[in-house]
């Protein structure tokens, strides 16, 4: 298995093969030189030609080199990779959803409209904030968003404000985020119990802040505390509180980020409700805001009439504008509005609990063999560390690897930034005990290792297709496509 | 809880193994002021019959006419059932972005073959491994160009180019130091002479339809040519994909950005999202690309492998430094795309483009026989603008009541053209369809 290779389609390709025929034109072919000329190409030279056979062989082949979430636990934190029914993709391509138009008249998309304002009303009801926007791509889309609706809000109030503050466990789609909608960073330091830290904080904050993006709990998964406080401590000085709802998984039904403060907030439909990651996305980031950031919110809006009729606005003339050519990733949302309403209001719950449970079994279990560099309390995931396994010249990245051979995906690595040699690992509610038990499990083993005999973890991975692959030749000298030989 | 795994035996012994009472216990750390301690206001859990039975009638709420020709960003192509059959392999739809490569070769090897066939496609030499949507990667072009152009702080967008991309550059660039000037538009087109007087040595980038909103194609050799004498950038911006199959690429017109939305390649309109942003560029400016690409090295015995490459340009290396803020992008949209542009070939692919090129070019000459019809003398590929007679609103409603979409009111995106539609004609018109328009139209007018 390990000498197999799957070539590359165009390596496949021999002249003359066809893979999908089309039915026989029945108008008439056009001239080209009389209807486009002078503007058509040449043939696509780099394109395969394969069979049917071949194109299914080959996708089931690459397929086989992958690790999803169904064959077993994938604890990358901070990424919520959760069980993702398949309930959500048929629903998501019912015909009549995954055939409508977006420029369909509002009459003729009633279903679609629904959809969407229905799902608005509980992701609201789940932040605590009265308002929605479903039109953000993917979560990074979600914050840049979210800061335009603080900077249209500030700009609303005459107010010029160019710093925005970013705890330095931050995820760096939120710096970036910031850069993007032409902020100032600057980093707030972690106390000691991982939090944010409140004297910095306090001395930092004035009247240049825009404000705060906060994620809580935090990426060490440690609620913040003081997220109340730090909300009065940014409104006393005019500035607004975004949070970061990568970790929502953590506080679903528990507490709701529109009572701790928060002015707005992004959640990711593809880590909290469970919509597929697709080996990257897509994702969907929607918002949810108070109501003085309201009248900023993407355009159009969807409305509601007193007949049920649903519609679509532009009448929102302080409306930062479109953020997405559309309405957002729609088939993303049916998946997310199907995952609530089979789960319901008692699921929600309890899948937050189980959430939080299954991390707190899984660190106690390991708390013995790996060091946890914040003692304080976590919710959804912890962030272990390679300290102990150092001492043997082993680090994180021979534990991830050394994952791969127990059959598992491994943690999040090197991040938060804060924590050297980090081992970010959230096991989601869909782990069983057997599950975290077996994971546990290897990862003990793993450290037995490291002391008895250490360079059996630095040679891992010995199982998988290709083996520690040369990152630093992939960046000096970039291949980014496939050329034909030249002779 | 058909989705949580805990027995209530397993429950009981896991809290008290990590010392808690109660679950309540674990959620210590949340300031009792702060608890949600209410119901949520959402349904009790549904069946999935009961799911079913929710979504179908949602579905069924919506009213799909037989014979469609809306456009104007968003096309109905055929696809494959492989498409759906490969890409719903769970391998590939549950698994998340590869950062593993040892098991995530799958992935990466489609990005790899994905980024080919799109340079190919652009005539371009990099491409990234997708963006949200068309709109949002002709966005970053501006923003990569005005990087790689800088202290030149004007962007000039045709009137031509999509009216939605057209808001959401805006978004993008209503906080930075960047200014919008627009070119306008004669006959559909984009007015070259107003082109080359405005642009001087503050223009960092031009952006182009390529075919423009109208269905038009634009003379991008000569607009690139003006462009790249004074020094500015050439964002050629494609929101039918398939059209590249046919038409000489942007990189062969000397465009130097191209991008796009390619959800014509085998995935579904699903009402806007989600879909395929694409990116092309030079070699030479590939260090300012926004996004995740994959690049070929080897292991470290010395085979093949794919890996996520040039990572210093991103948010998770570089934060408030990045070239962007993206990090998830639509990795299972580009799969699909893969599959079909697989299967359909580098013939079948090309032959596609002839016959909806064909399609449009038949009905494009049928309706302009009518009386009172006016249609466009530009060249195009499977869109072209209709002037009616009356106004598009009315007409549409008629035409709707034989069963045909007939065409996107251009009165909602300007209301001077609302006596405009755009058609869009695929190959999933047949004659038939076709000549049932043109009788209705008749009918109606």
């Amino acid at each position: 298995m390990n000498d197999f290779r799957e070539f590359l389609l165009f390596e496949r390709s021999r002249q003359g093969k066809v893979g999908c025929p089309m039915p026989a034109l029945d108008v008439p072919e056009v001239e080209l030189e009389s209807s486009l000329p002078e503007m058509t190409r040449a043939e696509l030279d780099v394109f395969p030609e394969i069979s049917e056979v071949e194109v299914v062989r080959h996708f089931t082949r690459l397929s086989q080199w992958n690790f999803g979430i169904d064959q077993g636990m994938y604890p990358l934190g901070s990424c919520t990779m959760k069980h993702n029914p398949r309930i959500n993709e048929a629903m998501a391509a019912l015909a009549g959803l995954a055939n409508a138009h977006p420029l369909a008249e509002d009459s003729q998309v009633q279903g679609c409209l629904g959809v969407i304002h229905e799902l608005q009303s509980y992701l609201c009801e789940i932040t605590g904030l009265p308002y929605c926007s479903t039109q953000p791509a993917a979560g990074a889309h979600g914050e840049f968003t979210g800061i335009l609706l603080i900077k249209a809000l500030l700009d609303k109030r005459g107010s010029k404000r160019s710093i925005v503050i970013v705890p330095d466990s931050a995820h760096g789609t939120n710096p970036a985020t910031a850069s993007l909608c032409g902020f100032d960073v600057k980093e707030v330091k972690s106390d000691k119990h991982g939090r944010v830290d409140m004297e910095h904080l306090a001395s930092m904050v004035n009247d240049q802040t825009a404000g705060m993006m906060i994620t809580n709990p935090n990426t060490l998964g440690i609620f913040e505390t003081n997220i109340a406080e730090i909300a009065e401590i940014l409104h006393a000085k005019g500035a607004l509180l975004y949070m970061d709802g990568a970790n929502m998984n953590a506080l679903v039904g528990k507490t709701r980020p529109g009572d701790m403060g928060v002015d707005v907030i992004h959640l990711n439909l593809h880590k909290t409700f469970s919509t597929p990651h697709g080996g990257g996305g897509p994702g969907s980031g929607p918002i949810c805001c108070t109501e003085e950031l309201a009248p900023f919110l993407p355009t159009p809006r969807v409305t509601k009439d007193g007949n049920d009729i649903y519609a679509w606005s532009n009448d929102f003339p302080d409306s930062i504008g479109k953020v997405h050519g559309w309405y957002g990733q729609f088939g993303v949302l049916v998946r997310a509005l199907t995952w609530i309403l089979t789960l319901g209001k008692e699921g929600l719950v309890r899948h937050t609990e189980h959430a939080v449970l299954n991390n707190n079994y899984l660190r106690k279990m390991l708390a013995p063999h790996f060091d946890i560099p914040y003692p304080a309390e976590t919710l959804h995931e912890t962030v272990f560390t390679d300290k102990r396994q150092q001492a043997h010249g082993v680090s994180t990245m021979d534990i991830a690897k050394s994952l791969l051979d127990y059959g598992f995906h491994p943690p999040t690595v090197y991040f938060p930034l804060v924590v050297p040699g980090a081992l970010m690992v959230e096991p989601t509610e869909t782990e069983s005990r057997g599950e975290l038990n077996r994971f546990a499990r290897a990862l003990m083993d793993i450290s037995n290792r490291a002391a008895s005999d250490p360079q059996s973890v630095t040679s891992a991975p010995h199982t998988t297709q290709i083996q520690r692959a040369d990152e630093t030749i992939a960046a000096r000298q970039p291949i980014l496509r496939w050329q034909p030989k030249t002779s | 809880m058909k989705y949580l795994p805990l027995s209530p035996k397993d429950k009981t012994e896991m809290l008290e193994f990590v010392g808690a009472k109660t679950i309540d216990d674990l959620f210590a750390s949340i300031p009792s002021d702060l608890k949600f301690r209410g119901s949520l206001n959402v349904p009790s859990a549904y069946s999935e019959m009961e799911i079913r039975e929710h979504f179908e009638n949602l579905a069924g709420k919506n009213k799909l006419l037989a014979a469609r020709f809306l456009g104007a960003g968003v096309y109905a192509h055929f696809y494959p059932v492989i498409v759906d059959a490969l890409s719903q392999r769970q391998e590939f739809l549950t698994s998340y972005t590869p950062y593993q490569p040892e098991i995530s070769q799958g992935t990466l090897q489609y990005l790899f073959e994905f980024q080919t066939m799109i340079t190919t496609l652009t005539g371009l030499d990099v491409s990234n491994a997708s963006m949200y949507d068309g709109a949002t990667a002709a966005a970053e072009a501006v923003l990569m160009a005005s990087r790689l152009r800088k202290r030149r702080p004007r962007v000039l967008l045709s009137r031509a180019l999509h009216p939605n991309y057209i808001k959401v550059i805006e978004t993008y660039l209503s906080n930075l130091e960047l200014h919008i000037q627009m070119v306008g538009q004669a006959d559909g087109v984009t007015n070259v002479s107003e082109l080359k007087e405005n642009l001087d040595n503050d223009v960092c980038a031009f952006v182009v339809g390529y075919p423009n909103f109208n269905g038009i194609v634009e003379p991008l050799e000569q607009i690139s040519e003006a462009v790249r004498a004074s020094g500015a950038m050439t964002i050629a911006v494609t929101t039918e994909a398939l059209s590249l199959a046919l038409l000489k690429s942007p990189g062969s017109c000397n465009a130097d950005l191209s991008v796009g939305e390619a959800q014509s390649f085998g995935n579904a309109p699903q009402y806007g999202g989600p879909h395929l942003g694409f990116f092309t560029c030079l070699d030479a400016d590939k260090r300012q690309m926004p996004g995740r690409i994959c690049g070929q090295t080897v292991d470290r015995q010395g085979k093949r492998a794919f890996v996520l490459t040039l990572n210093a340009r991103e948010q998770h290396i570089r934060r408030a430094k990045a070239t962007s803020n993206i990090c998830s992008n639509e990795g299972l949209c580009a799969l699909r795309a893969t599959i079909y542009l697989s299967a359909m070939g580098k013939v079948g692919l090309r032959k596609l483009a002839i016959a909806n090129h064909s399609k449009a070019v038949y009905l494009h000459k049928c309706l302009g026989a009518i009386d009172g019809v006016t249609v466009t003398n530009a060249a195009f590929f499977n869109e072209f603008v209709v002037r009616l007679p009356r106004p598009a609103k009315s007409v549409l409603k008629g035409m709707a009541e034989h069963g045909v979409q007939a065409g996107v009111d251009l009165g909602r995106f300007d209301e001077r053209r609302d006596h405009e539609i755009l058609v869009a004609v695929t190959e999933l018109n047949t004659r038939k369809q076709l000549d049932a328009y043109v009788t209705a139209l008749e009918g109606l007018l």
